[in-house]
C-alpha cells in the first residue's frame, strides 16, 4: 500500500502533529511520501520523498493553490491512501481534494477495525466502522490518536513543486489569540464550568469551589462563547492546555476538543448529571449529580474541615 | 443578495443512545431532536447578512419528515422560505452524497452566499459545506468566527488551533462554514414563530447520488477509563469525594 501524508506548517514552521500521519501509515505497513506546503528550512525528519511547495509562494491560506499542488502530487505518486490531520488545515483541504477526485473521505479516524476505519459519533458516545469504495481513500486523523512513540529521524529527498497562480481568496494576516489575564497552566487546581451550569449566575458556584480548593476557575468553550467567562479562562484545543494536580470538570460533557486541553491533568474529577458523559473516559472519579447541589455541599464540608 | 443556509437536524447529545436493529446507526426512536448547534450560528449570520443587504434567504435541510422542525425554526429566526429535500434514509448518505444532493438543488439557484455549519454534531465529518462549494465551483472558507460584508467582498476571521486566527478576504459568490461563537443566535419570538407558519416550505425529493463510503457497524466504545462512579445524595457525594481527594491527591494537605 502507498500512502501520501499531508504535513503542515504554520508561519514557516513544521507542525510536530504532522508525524502522527506517519505513525498511522507505518502501522498499516504503507510506503510513504510526504506532501508539505512549508519552508525548506523546516522539513520533517523522514527518510523518503518530501514534495515541497514553498509557503512563501503558495501562501499560508490559498486553498485553491494548495489543492492544485496536492492534486499534482497525487497524480505523480498514485497513492492508495491520503492522510491528513483532522486540524484546521486538514479539515479544510481534505474535502476539497476528495471532491476533486470523487474519492471517499473519512474524518477523525481513531483506529482500524473490521476491515474499516473507526470514527467517533455523537460526541464519542458511539463509534462507527466506515468502509470506503474506490481506488483511493482520504482520511483525517483525530489529533493525538496516533502520537509517535519514538523521535522521528532521517533526511528527506526533496522534490520541489512549481507553485501555480490562481484563487481569489486573499490571506490578510494572522491575529494572535487573546492573551493576558490568568495563566491557567500555572494553577495547581482548576475547577471548570461547562454548559451544565445552565446560566451565567451559576458561575459563582464554580468560583466558590475553586476558591475553597485554592485554585483557579476555568471554562469550556460554550461558557466563553456565551460571554459568561472571558476567553483567557477557556480550556481546550482553541484555549489553554493545562495539567494541574486536580482538575474538576463541572457540567462538561467531555468533547475531544475540551479533553485536548486537560486530559494530562494528574487527577480528574467530573461532576455530571449524565452517567454516560464521555468525560467519564478520562476522569478518575465521576460524581453523578447536579452540580448545583453537589458543589455547595462540597464547599461547606471543605470549610468545616 | 441571494443567500442559502443549510441546516441539519441532530439528536440531543445528552440522550441515551440505542442502536438500530441492523447495528448500523443509532436508533431514531425516543430521541429529542434539535438543530445542529453549528448551524444556529450559520442561520444567524445569514439573517444578519440579509438584514444588511436585502434579498432572499433560503433555508434547506435534507432528511426525513421530522427535519421540517429545524427548517421552521430558521424561518422563525428570519429566513424567507424553506426547502425540504425529503429522504427517509438520509443517515445512510455519506457527506459526498449529501453535498451532491444539495448541489443538485442549489446549482440552478445561483446563490451569492452559502452558509453551513462547520460540522454536524452527530457525524462530525466537517465535509458537506466544502464539498458543496467544490461541486458548485465557488470559493469557500471554513471555520469562521467573524464575518463582515462590504462592496461585494467578505472579510472573515478563520479560527486556527490555540485561538489564533487568520484574516481572509474573499469575493462572492462564496461558501462559509460557521464555527461556534461566530455570533449570538437569536431566539425565535412567538410572533415570528406564528409568521413562519405562513412562509413557503417546498418539499422536494432528494437526488440520490451514490455514497463513496458506508457505515458497516455502530457500537458503544469499550470503556477504557476506569473512573470510579459515585452516586447518592449531595452530602454523601461530597463526603466521599473529600475522602478520595485526601488519599489520592495532595491538594487538601
Ligand atoms: C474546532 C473546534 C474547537 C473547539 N475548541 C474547544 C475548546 O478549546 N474548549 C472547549 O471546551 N470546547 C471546544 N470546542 C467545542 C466542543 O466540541 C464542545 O462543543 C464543548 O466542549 C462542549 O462544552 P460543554 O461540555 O460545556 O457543553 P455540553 O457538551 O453541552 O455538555 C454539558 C454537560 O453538562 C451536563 N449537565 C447538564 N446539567 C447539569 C447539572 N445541573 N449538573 C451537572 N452536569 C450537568 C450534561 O450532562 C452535559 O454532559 C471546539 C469545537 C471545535 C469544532
Ligand atoms: N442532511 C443535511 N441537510 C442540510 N445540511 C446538512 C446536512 N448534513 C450536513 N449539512 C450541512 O453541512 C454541515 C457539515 O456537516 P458534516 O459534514 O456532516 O459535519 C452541517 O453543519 C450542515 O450545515
Amino acid at each position: 500500500m502507498k500512502a501520501l501524508l499531508v504535513a503542515e506548517s504554520r508561519q514557516g514552521k513544521l507542525l510536530p502533529s504532522s508525524y502522527e500521519t506517519l505513525t498511522f501509515a507505518q502501522s498499516l505497513g504503507a510506503d510513504c511520501a510526504i506532501f508539505l506546503v512549508g519552508s525548506p528550512n523546516s522539513l520533517p525528519a523522514f527518510a523518503g520523498t518530501v514534495y515541497l511547495a514553498d509557503v512563501a509562494e503558495a501562501g499560508e491560506y490559498r486553498p485553491k493553490v494548495h489543492k492544485q499542488l496536492l492534486l499534482q502530487t497525487i497524480a505523480k505518486e498514485q497513492p492508495d491512501l491520503i492522510v491528513f490531520s483532522h486540524s484546521s488545515y486538514g479539515w479544510d483541504l481534505a474535502p476539497r481534494v476528495a471532491a476533486s477526485l470523487k474519492a471517499p473521505q473519512i474524518s477523525e479516524v481513531i483506529g482500524l477495525a473490521d476491515g474499516g476505519y473507526l470514527v467517533p459519533v455523537c460526541n464519542a458516545k458511539l463509534r462507527r466502522t466506515v468502509q470506503a469504495t474506490g481506488p483511493v481513500t482520504i482520511v483525517t486523523l483525530q489529533a493525538g490518536a496516533f502520537s509517535p512513540t519514538d523521535l522521528p529521524t532521517g533526511t528527506p529527498q526533496v522534490e520541489t513543486l512549481a507553485v501555480p497562480g490562481g484563487g481569489s481568496v486573499e490571506f490578510l494576516g494572522f491575529e494572535a489569540a487573546e492573551a493576558g489575564g490568568v495563566d491557567l497552566s500555572k494553577a495547581e487546581v482548576i475547577v471548570s464550568a461547562g454548559r451544565g451550569i445552565g446560566k451565567p449566575e451559576n458561575l459563582a458556584i464554580i468560583e466558590s469551589l475553586a476558591k475553597a480548593l485554592h485554585g483557579e476557575y476555568g471554562a469550556s468553550r460554550p461558557v466563553v462563547d456565551s460571554g459568561w467567562a472571558p476567553h483567557n479562562r477557556q480550556v481546550g484545543s482553541t484555549g489553554q492546555t493545562v495539567a494541574p494536580k486536580l482538575y474538576v470538570a463541572c457540567g462538561i460533557s467531555g468533547a475531544i476538543q475540551h479533553l485536548a486541553g486537560m486530559k494530562k491533568s494528574e487527577f480528574i474529577v467530573a461532576i455530571n448529571t449524565d452517567k454516560d458523559a464521555p468525560i467519564g473516559e478520562v476522569a478518575d472519579v465521576l460524581v453523578v449529580g447536579d452540580l448545583k447541589a453537589v458543589i455547595p455541599a462540597l464547599v461547606e464540608k471543605l470549610a468545616n474541615r | 443578495m441571494k443567500i442559502l443556509v443549510c441546516v441539519k437536524q441532530v439528536p440531543d447529545l445528552e440522550s441515551k443512545f440505542r442502536l438500530n436493529a441492523a447495528g448500523t446507526w443509532y436508533s431514531d426512536q425516543d430521541l429529542a431532536w434539535r438543530m445542529n448547534e453549528y448551524d444556529e450560528f450559520a442561520v444567524e449570520q445569514a439573517v444578519q447578512l440579509k438584514e444588511q443587504t436585502g434579498g432572499e434567504l433560503v433555508v434547506l435541510c435534507l432528511g426525513p419528515e421530522r427535519v421540517r422542525e429545524p427548517i421552521k425554526k430558521a424561518l422563525a429566526m428570519g429566513a424567507d422560505r424553506g426547502v425540504h429535500l425529503q429522504d427517509e434514509q438520509s443517515h445512510e448518505k455519506d457527506p459526498f452524497a449529501v453535498a451532491s444532493a444539495i448541489a443538485a438543488y442549489a446549482r440552478a439557484e445561483n446563490f451569492d452566499v452559502i452558509f453551513t455549519g462547520m460540522q454536524s454534531q452527530d457525524r462530525g465529518s466537517a465535509q458537506v459545506g466544502l464539498i458543496l462549494a467544490e461541486l458548485l465551483g465557488i470559493d469557500a472558507v471554513s471555520t469562521i468566527v467573524g464575518f463582515v460584508y462590504g462592496d461585494g467582498a467578505v472579510t472573515v476571521r478563520r479560527e486556527l488551533e490555540g485561538g489564533q486566527k487568520a484574516i481572509i478576504k474573499v469575493r462572492l459568490p462564496a461558501l462559509f462554514t460557521c464555527q461556534l461563537g461566530l455570533n449570538t443566535p437569536r431566539y425565535p419570538t412567538l410572533p415570528n414563530i406564528m409568521k413562519a407558519k405562513k412562509k413557503d416550505l417546498a418539499i422536494l425529493p432528494a437526488a440520490a447520488p451514490a455514497s463513496l463510503s458506508s457505515t458497516v457497524k455502530v457500537a458503544y466504545p469499550e470503556k477504557k477509563g476506569g473512573a470510579l462512579v459515585l452516586e447518592g445524595d449531595a452530602a454523601s457525594l461530597a463526603e466521599q469525594l473529600i475522602g478520595i481527594l485526601k488519599t489520592k491527591t495532595t491538594v487538601l494537605n
